[in-house]
C-alpha cells in the first residue's frame, strides 16, 4: 500500500492550477499535433520540448515540464482516432487499424459513436495501463536497482533485438537503420577517452547528432513529404457529438468488455517490450475479429472494431513509459523524447529515479489518471474544433508546419546547422519510409546510444574484456539468452516454417 | 501507391533500394575507416575509443551488403520494378523542399539575416500565393497573425529566443 500513499503524494504535486494549466494547455496542443498531418507524438513532443527548458530550471519545474509534456502525448494519442473515422487519414501509425471499422461507421452516419467509443477506450485502455504502471513500477524500479553495467547492457540488448525480432520487414533493414543510429550516437567526443569520434575535422560534428534533430527531420519533414506527394484533398464526414450521442455509445460499450481486457493486455505487453502502439492496435484488432461473434462483420463499421485498436494503442503508448522510468529504455519513439526530456533537464532515468526524485515521478503518474480525464472531456467536447482544423486548406497549414519544425530545430541548441541538418533527415526520413527502412530502431539507438556503449565498456572492464560477464549469472544470462533468441527470432521461424511445410517450399529458408 | 505507369515513373525502388544500400555501405565504411585510426581493439585501459563504433560498422556493412543483394535479386514482379517516385510526386516534393531550403538561407546567412519571424512571413505568403492562390489581404493576415502568436509564445511567454531579423530590432527586441 505504500504505492497508495505516494500515489496520493503525487496528486498534491499535481493537482496545483499551474499544473491543471498545463495539462489542459498540453491536451490541446497534443490533439493538434495529432489531427495535423506530418505532426505525430514524438516529433511533436520533439519541438516542444524546448519550451520547457526555462521552466524545468525552477525548483519543482521538472515535474510541470513532464506534465506538460506527457499531455501533449496523450493528446496526440487521442487526435489519431478524429482523422481516422471522420476523414480514413490516420494521424499518426497507431490509428491506421482505427479506420477499418472507424471510417464506414462516420459513412453510416454514425460518427459520433464511432468517436465516442474511440475516446472511451482509448481512456480505459491508458487506464489500466496507468494502473499497472502505479503497482508495477516501484517493484521494477527496485528490483533494477540491484543491476549492474552487464545487466543493463543487456536489457539495451534486449530491446534491441526484440526490433529485429518483431519486425515487418527485412530484419537486414531494421539491422542496417538500428545500427546507423548507433553509429550517428558516436559521433562526437567520447566520454570515456575524450577522442573525437567520426568528426572528420568538422567543428558543427564536435556535439554530436541530437536526437530531437533526427526526430524532428525523420518524423516531421519526412511525413510532411509523404502526406505531400500524395496531394492533399480531405474530404472528411461531419463530426457531431452532443450528450445523446455520447451517452447512448456508453450504454452500448459495456457490451465489449472482453474485448476491451483482452486489448489493454496486449496492448501493456507491447507497450513494455519495445513493439509500440502500432503493432499492438493490429494484433487486437485481429484477435477481436477473430474472436469475436460478430467477426465476419468486421471492416463494414462495427464499434467493436474501433474499440480494439484503440484500446490496445492508449495502453501500448502509456505503458511505454514503465521501462522509461524504471530502467531508462523508452518503449516507444514518444517515450525516447520524454527521456531526452528528463536527461536535459538533468534528471537520470532509470531506477535511481524513484529513490531520488520520488515527488517527481509520482506526480508524473498522478498526473497521468488526470491528463487522461482532461483529455476525454477535452475530445469529447471540442471534436468538431479539432476536425475544423484539417479543413483548413493545405496551402496554409503545410508551410504552417515547415514553419514549426524549422522553429523547433533551431531552439534544440540555438543552432542554424541543427536546422540543415533536420533537412537532410528530413529526406532520409522519405527515403527510408518509402523503401520500408524502419524509423523508431534509429531513433531509439540514437538515443541509447551512449548509455548502451557506456554500460557495455563498464561490463567489459569488470570482467577484463570477457564476453562471458553477459552470462555470468542467472539474470543477465537469461536476458541475453532472451535477446539472442528474440534477434534469430525470424531464422527460427522461417527453420520451423520450412520444417512445417516441407513440401510447399524449402528453399528459402537457407540463409 | 497508384500504377501510374513507368513512363512517368523517376527511378524504380529496385534501383533506389540499391542507392541507398550503397550509401549505408559507405557509412559503415566511415565508421569502420575511423574506428581503426581511435584503435579498435583491446587497449590497456580496456576497450580504446573506436571499439564500439568498429563492430556497429561491421554490422552495417554486413547488414547493407545482405540489403543490396536482395535488392538486386528481387524479382520484377515483387515491387522490384514498381515506381519508387512519379514525376509528379517529386514535383510535389520539390515545390516544398527547394522554397523550404530558401527560407532557411534567409533565416540566417552571413550576408543579410531577416530572422526567423520576417523569413516565415515570406515562406508562408509565397507558399499561400503560389500554391493556395489566395488575395494579398488573406495572405497578409494569416501569415503576420500566425508570427505574432509565434513571437508572443516563444519570445515573451517561454521566453525561448529565436533569431531575430530588422523589424524585431526597430521594435527593440534583441
Amino acid at each position: 500500500m505504500q504505492e497508495l500513499q505516494n500515489l496520493i503524494g503525487g496528486f498534491q504535486v499535481a493537482l496545483s492550477w499551474f499544473n491543471l494549466m498545463l495539462m489542459f494547455a498540453g491536451i490541446i496542443l497534443g490533439v493538434i499535433i495529432g489531427v495535423l498531418p506530418g505532426l505525430g507524438g514524438a516529433n511533436g513532443v520533439a519541438i516542444l520540448l524546448p519550451l520547457t527548458f526555462s521552466m524545468a530550471s525552477q525548483p519543482g519545474g521538472t515535474t510541470s515540464a513532464i506534465i506538460l509534456l506527457s499531455c501533449i502525448y496523450w493528446g496526440a494519442l487521442f487526435g489519431g482516432a478524429i482523422t481516422s473515422i471522420l476523414f480514413n487519414i490516420p494521424g499518426e501509425p497507431w490509428s491506421v487499424a482505427t479506420t477499418f471499422d472507424g471510417y464506414p461507421l462516420a459513412q453510416k452516419g454514425r460518427a459520433g459513436a464511432a468517436l465516442t467509443s474511440a475516446f472511451t477506450s482509448s481512456f480505459v485502455g491508458a487506464l489500466v495501463a496507468v494502473l499497472l504502471i502505479t503497482f508495477m513500477a516501484p517493484l521494477v524500479a527496485k528490483f533494477a536497482l540491484r543491476f549492474g553495467p552487464p545487466e543493463f547492457f543487456s536489457v539495451y540488448l534486449l530491446t534491441f533485438c526484440a526490433f529485429v525480432g518483431m519486425s515487418k520487414g527485412s530484419p537486414f533493414k531494421t539491422i542496417a537503420a538500428m545500427m546507423l543510429g548507433f553509429a550517428l550516437a558516436a559521433v562526437g567526443t567520447d566520454t570515456v577517452t575524450g577522442q573525437l569520434r567520426l568528426t572528420y575535422g568538422y567543428m558543427e560534428l564536435l556535439k554530436g547528432f541530437d536526437f530531437l534533430i533526427a526526430v524532428i527531420g525523420l518524423f516531421g519533414i519526412g511525413e510532411i513529404l509523404l502526406t505531400i506527394e500524395e496531394g492533399l484533398e480531405f474530404k472528411g464526414a461531419k463530426a457531431k457529438l452532443d450528450m445523446r450521442v455520447v451517452i447512448d455509445t456508453w450504454k452500448e460499450l459495456p457490451k465489449y468488455w472482453k474485448t476491451s481486457v483482452r486489448s489493454s493486455m496486449v496492448g501493456c505487453l507491447m507497450g513494455i517490450v519495445p513493439g509500440g502502439a502500432t503493432p499492438a492496435s493490429f494484433m487486437s484488432y485481429g484477435l477481436a475479429k477473430k474472436m469475436s461473434p460478430d467477426g465476419a462483420k468486421f471492416g463494414t463499421g462495427m464499434v467493436e472494431g474501433v474499440v480494439a485498436p484503440e484500446t490496445a494503442a492508449h495502453a501500448a503508448g502509456t505503458s511505454a513509459l514503465l521501462p522509461m522510468l524504471t530502467l531508462g529504455v523508452p518503449g516507444s519513439p514518444t517515450a525516447a523524447v520524454l527521456l531526452g526530456g528528463l536527461l536535459i533537464w538533468g534528471l537520470q532515468p532509470g531506477p535511481l529515479l524513484f529513490v531520488e526524485k520520488a515527488d517527481f515521478v509520482w506526480g508524473l503518474i498522478a498526473s497521468m489518471y488526470l491528463g487522461n480525464i482532461v483529455g476525454l472531456i477535452v475530445v469529447l467536447t471540442c471534436v468538431p474544433l479539432f476536425a475544423a482544423i484539417l479543413r483548413v486548406p493545405f496551402a496554409i497549414i503545410a508551410p504552417v508546419i515547415l514553419v514549426i519544425c524549422a522553429i523547433g530545430a533551431y531552439t534544440v541548441h540555438n543552432s542554424m546547422f541543427d536546422v540543415w541538418l533536420m533537412l537532410i533527415f528530413g529526406v532520409m526520413g522519405y527515403v527510408f519510409k518509402k523503401l520500408d527502412y524502419p524509423l523508431a530502431p534509429l531513433v531509439l539507438a540514437l538515443v541509447l546510444g551512449d548509455r548502451a556503449e557506456d554500460s557495455f565498456r563498464q561490463a567489459m572492464l569488470g570482467s577484463q574484456g570477457d564476453l562471458s560477464a553477459f552470462f555470468s549469472n542467472g539474470l543477465v544470462g537469461t536476458i541475453t539468452t532472451l535477446s539472442l533468441l528474440l534477434l534469430f527470432w525470424p531464422l527460427i521461424s522461417m527453420a520451423m516454417d520450412v520444417i512445417r511445410g516441407r513440401s510447399a517450399n524449402n528453399g528459402n529458408g537457407a540463409n | 501507391m497508384d500504377e501510374t505507369g513507368h513512363e512517368k515513373a523517376v527511378g524504380s525502388v529496385r534501383v533506389w533500394e540499391v542507392v541507398v544500400a550503397c550509401l549505408f555501405l559507405v557509412a559503415g565504411a566511415l565508421v569502420v575507416y575511423d574506428s581503426r585510426r581511435l584503435g579498435s581493439t583491446w587497449g590497456s585501459d580496456g576497450p580504446q575509443a573506436g571499439y564500439f563504433p568498429f563492430y556497429i560498422g561491421v554490422m552495417i556493412i554486413i547488414a547493407s551488403v545482405i540489403n543490396l543483394v536482395t535488392a538486386i535479386g528481387a524479382k520484377a514482379k515483387d515491387a522490384g520494378d514498381k515506381a519508387f517516385v512519379t514525376r509528379e510526386q517529386l514535383r510535389m516534393v520539390l515545390i516544398v523542399m527547394v522554397p523550404y531550403a530558401i527560407y532557411v538561407v534567409l533565416i540566417s546567412n552571413p550576408v543579410y539575416s531577416l530572422g526567423i519571424y520576417e523569413a516565415s512571413v515570406i515562406f508562408i505568403a509565397a507558399f499561400m500565393r503560389y500554391l493556395g492562390k489566395y488575395t494579398w489581404l488573406k495572405i497578409g493576415v494569416v501569415s503576420v497573425a500566425t508570427m505574432v502568436a509565434f513571437f508572443l509564445m516563444f519570445e515573451v511567454w517561454f521566453k525561448v529566443p529565436l533569431p531575430k531579423g530588422p523589424i524585431e530590432a526597430l521594435l527593440g527586441f534583441q
